[in-house]
């Protein structure tokens, strides 16, 4: 090492040699074709690359709370490779509804400077599925389950995008959607085939998470017109090709799917509309705590 | 896991650049130039190529297949342009900073990088070269999956079958303990006739 002094190695003069995760980051769309189809209503497509990249950002988050407090060392890591894969997805296409929109915000004004009823994600990642009082292990394997297998099903529509860059990310994201979603699928396997302990965690894991599937496939004003326009996903159309993976897996755990009802909707409104549950405020105050207590902070 | 010694992707890593090569990080067979950064004795192309991956430093980037194309204009300046591996690789932004200054201590001061995402990276860009030197490290090489098939991707319910041959001692027994390991892009396997452990760069 040729530095005398071990802050000296991380200050900014140094700035090229860091291995940083923080600020400071070059715009991940920076040089990509960024062409914005001439018939496509901009508000739109910004609206729509929110709802997917908060989707994204919040479930990573939610999977980052495991780091260190995963059942094994394992586990810890392959949940922060997800979480990393998410937050990825999340960085495009936040910089994408960035660019889109027009209005100078980039992907950390997006991420750290909107309000709850600004956030476009499903409620189903904003959930505290564990390691807080809310869940546990098999109650984020639920999750995951559900969310990577529908979240694959959308990417895999969505790489016919008319929509260059929407295209191009979920090509990429269709391949680390296919780990993730395997790996919630054997997990699921191996604690409903474990202990009748864990098969009982597991089975009231899955009704915890069931009551907000429909949300998954109820589409948003702005999905349907850019759908129209094969610009984005209707994710209706998803809903049989997810039920029959889940069904796939269930049957091989032999579990039945659970019959809960889904909650009483919120005056119409869901996560799509900027409706969030109780779960969502403290982890924005999390997520944004420390950009918002040192504007223009850098780290 | 043997390691290089500038492979670590630690925060206060070594503020000189390392040499033009990886050490340690060309097979046999392989010519080893002479590291010598005066002005025009490489190709832009030639340094860029070269420039290691940032957290598998016994790669060269056009091993790796991220590196998609540089040119150099008229007026020396050079436009690299690079692909990521994973859409959340945190190591774009240090390959950025690799090529920059690596190309800088050879004379082109003058470096644009850009990424494309399309068509997306697999592990199929990987060259016959770079699958050598990782089996050589200790890491066992991805298979070739070749086109990938249009429409839904099929469910694996159980770890995929073990066509991963142990780095070290050539067995065909080896077992998956994680599907993912140190980095994203790593699996971590376990031999069972010698009983090392070792990572697996799995197929994307």
């Amino acid at each position: 090492m040729s530095f005398d002094n071990a802050y000296e190695a991380i200050s900014e003069s140094n700035d090229e040699q860091h291995w940083a995760f923080g600020t400071g980051f070059d715009d991940p769309l920076s040089d990509v074709d960024k062409t914005i189809l001439s018939d496509v209503d901009r508000a739109d497509l910004a609206t729509y690359c929110l709802m997917l990249g908060d989707d994204a950002l919040i479930l990573s988050q939610r999977l980052a709370e495991w780091c260190s407090r995963a059942p094994e060392l394992e586990e810890d890591v392959a949940l922060a490779n997800i979480a990393l894969d998410l937050l990825g997805q999340a960085r495009m296409l936040l910089t994408r509804a960035g660019e889109v929109e027009g209005a100078g915000r980039d992907e950390d004004a997006l991420a750290y400077l909107r309000d709850e009823p600004d956030f476009r994600n499903v409620r189903l990642v904003e959930l505290d599925c564990g390691p807080g009082p809310g869940g546990d292990f098999a109650t984020t394997i639920a999750r995951l389950l559900v969310f990577a297998t529908w979240r694959l099903a959308l990417m895999t529509h969505l790489t016919n995008s008319r929509d260059p860059v929407l295209s191009a990310i979920a090509a990429k994201a269709v391949k680390e959607l296919a780990y993730h979603r395997d790996h919630a699928a054997q997990w699921t396997l191996r604690l409903a085939g474990g202990t009748d302990y864990s098969r009982e965690r597991m089975t009231v894991a899955l009704a915890t998470i069931w009551p907000h599937l429909p949300e998954l496939f109820t589409p948003h004003p702005t999905e349907l017109r850019l759908a129209a326009m094969d610009i984005a996903v209707n994710p209706a159309t998803l809903k049989s090709e997810v039920d029959s993976v889940i069904g796939q897996v269930l049957t091989a755990a032999a579990l039945d799917p659970p019959a809960t009802p889904p909650p009483a909707p919120v005056t119409n409104r869901t996560g799509r509309d900027g409706a969030h549950t109780e779960a969502m405020p403290p982890l924005l105050a999390e997520l944004q705590h420390l950009a918002r207590s040192l504007p223009g902070a850098t780290w | 896991m043997r390691r290089q010694p500038q492979s670590s992707p630690h925060p206060l890593r070594g503020a000189t650049p390392g040499p033009l090569y990886p050490v340690g990080g060309t097979g046999a067979g392989e010519t080893i130039l002479p590291v010598d950064n005066s002005v025009g004795v490489w190709t832009a192309r030639e340094i860029a190529e070269r420039v290691p991956d940032p957290e598998l430093p016994v790669l060269s980037l056009a091993d790796l297949g991220v590196l998609r194309d540089v040119r150099t204009g008229p007026d020396g300046r050079v436009l690299v342009t690079i692909t990521p591996t994973y859409s959340g690789c945190p190591a774009l932004d240090e390959m950025r900073a690799d090529l920059r200054t690596r190309l800088a201590e050879a004379g082109y001061p003058d470096v644009e990088v850009r990424t494309v995402l399309h068509p997306p990276w697999t592990t199929d860009w990987i060259s016959d070269a770079g699958r050598r030197k990782l089996a050589e490290h200790g890491i066992a090489p991805p298979n070739r999956i070749g086109p990938r098939p249009a429409g839904p991707v099929p469910l694996n319910l159980s770890p995929p079958p073990a066509r991963v041959p142990c780095p070290r001692c050539g067995s065909p027994r080896t077992t998956e303990l994680s599907r993912f390991s140190a980095t994203a892009c790593k699996a971590l396997r376990r031999c069972e006739d010698c009983r090392e452990p070792f990572e697996h760069m799995k197929e994307l």
